[in-house]
């Protein structure tokens, strides 16, 4: 799986920092970014909440192929 | 279809939606309903169907839209005027929004507890030194806010009898004319302030500065320092912001800012009382605080009636919202749908509240929610601990409610502890 954030439709609302915080975290501006090695999601169950709680639809997963 | 019935309605609880709301969510997701001025539009009231809606570019907040709706009188000459942030689309809407996004980022706000925390604490120890009984919304409810947003933003606390009435005004007058007046002399204080702020920040303000004499003796002008400070400095100066916009952008600020809060602290702290399992819940388990207040948001839904209006034909539920329908999204409705929440008419602190409209949906989500939770937080947890035996001076169905045309809330709260 690989986690994606379009930081230019980020509102910094912070959504996903709230519902799963192992995985994202805001830069100093407030913008969404995730945090070093999450980017496969690292297994956390709470990535997919956080995607439906993003207010702007700005994070995407891709699953890997033939998962 | 059932017959268009009236919004917005009058809560008859203080907590829950209005009972006149109850046969709408029963037709289904989108209904069609009444206002004062008899003209009609969409409310939606699915969970689904409105997370679709506020997240859809061809759905507009702009007020000054002669479709845009208005949900009472007070709005008539709201179109005069733009409104920064929640009354613009994108682009302009992403510009101003992206000034602030660092001032609200979770990071800042987590820095801002302590300071948020001390506030909260003199305010209790003000009210224990003075001793039972009290008013909460006037000695605790609305100065914590009040307090951390003219701190944040740089305007003077000591000027809060003013401004907080001009929002008073703004929010709760029966007329227009009321309202806009309230709106020009914020705007004129607000307007003032930046001027100050400008000079003192020694650029921007034209070239008849230093002529004038007074950027030498900049202490007499100064002003609390904060984000309006910074946005002189920064935002002004670049010509990200003009003048205009900066005090638009500090108005929405300031009566957001205060208004609502104080309104949840409030709401949430009678809810709490008139349900004791609950806070026994909570005061057994402070751990409980985040959820009860993630609970508390959804339940009580203070900003009910999200306001829109479609720019193109929109297909929802089988249903056709037409170009220039007026569309009103229900937080109260939408955060009870059963679909989502089990029980939804029953507050339960331990629920996992997610995913609730209360801070809205879409680019124009709250842009303080991460402050509200931290001082909504903070505020009603030390409120309980301090005040264990905490309960309401007069009986409950005493508590006069603010009328279903703007954020709910009371208007006071008498209470008492101790032997008082």
């Amino acid at each position: 799986m690989r986690v994606t954030i379009d930081t230019g439709v980020c509102i910094g609302a912070g959504q996903c920092v709230l519902t799963a915080p192992k995985v994202f975290t805001q830069d100093d501006d407030g913008f969404s970014e995730l945090l070093p090695g999450c980017e496969d999601g690292a297994g956390d169950p709470m990535v997919r909440e956080a995607v439906r709680a993003c207010p702007v639809r700005a994070i995407t997963l891709e699953e890997d192929q033939g998962a | 279809m059932a017959q268009a019935i009236p919004f917005p309605q009058d809560r008859t609880c203080p907590y829950h939606p209005p009972t006149g709301y109850r046969p709408l969510s029963a037709e289904g997701p989108l209904n069609r309903v009444t206002l004062y001025d008899d003209t009609e539009a969409w409310l939606v009231t699915g969970h689904a169907e409105a997370q679709a809606l506020l997240t859809d570019p061809r759905l507009s907040a702009d007020r000054q839209n002669p479709a845009f709706p208005l949900i009472a009188r007070r709005f008539e000459l709201s179109r005069r005027e733009p409104l920064a942030l929640l009354g613009v689309d994108d682009p302009l809407h992403n510009k101003q929004r992206r000034t602030l996004i660092p001032t609200f980022g979770v990071k800042r706000v987590a820095a801002m507890r302590p300071r948020i925390q001390r506030v909260v604490d003199e305010l209790l120890d003000a009210l224990v030194a003075q001793g039972p009984p009290a008013e909460l919304v006037a000695s605790f409810a609305l100065p914590v806010p009040s307090i951390v947003i003219c701190e944040l933003l740089g305007v003077p606390y000591a000027d809060h009898d003013f401004f907080e009435e001009a929002s008073r005004r703004i929010l709760r007058s029966a007329t227009a004319e009321e309202t806009d007046a309230g709106r020009r002399e914020l705007m004129d204080y607000l307007g003032d302030l930046v001027d100050r702020k400008t000079k003192t920040a020694g650029g921007g303000a034209g070239h008849g500065d230093l002529a004038d004499g007074r950027a030498a003796a900049p202490a007499a002008d100064a002003t609390p320092e904060g984000v309006l400070d910074e946005l002189v400095r920064d935002r002004l100066s670049d010509g990200t912001l003009d003048r205009d916009e900066l005090v638009r952008l500090a108005l929405i600020l300031l009566v957001a800012g205060h208004e609502t809060t104080a309104n949840m602290i409030s709401l949430g702290t009678f809810t709490l009382l008139e349900h004791p399992d609950q806070l026994r819940a909570l005061r057994a388990d402070p751990e409980l605080t985040r959820d009860a207040v993630e609970e508390l948001l959804r339940f009580l839904s203070i900003a009910d009636g999200l306001v829109r209006v479609a720019t193109e034909d929109i297909e929802v539920a089988g249903q056709t919202i037409r170009a220039d329908d007026g569309v009103i999204l229900s937080a109260a409705a939408v955060n009870r749908d059963t679909t989502v929440y089990p029980d939804a008419d029953d507050l339960d602190v331990r629920r996992n509240a997610r995913h609730h409209l209360a801070f809205g949906f879409g680019i124009h989500q709250c842009l303080g929610q991460n402050l509200a939770r931290a001082e909504l937080e903070i505020a009603l947890h030390s409120l309980l601990t301090r005040l264990p035996d905490l309960r309401l001076a007069v009986p409950a169905q005493e508590i006069r409610m603010k009328p279903g045309d703007t954020i709910q809330g009371l208007i006071e709260l008498p209470v008492t502890w101790g032997r008082g």
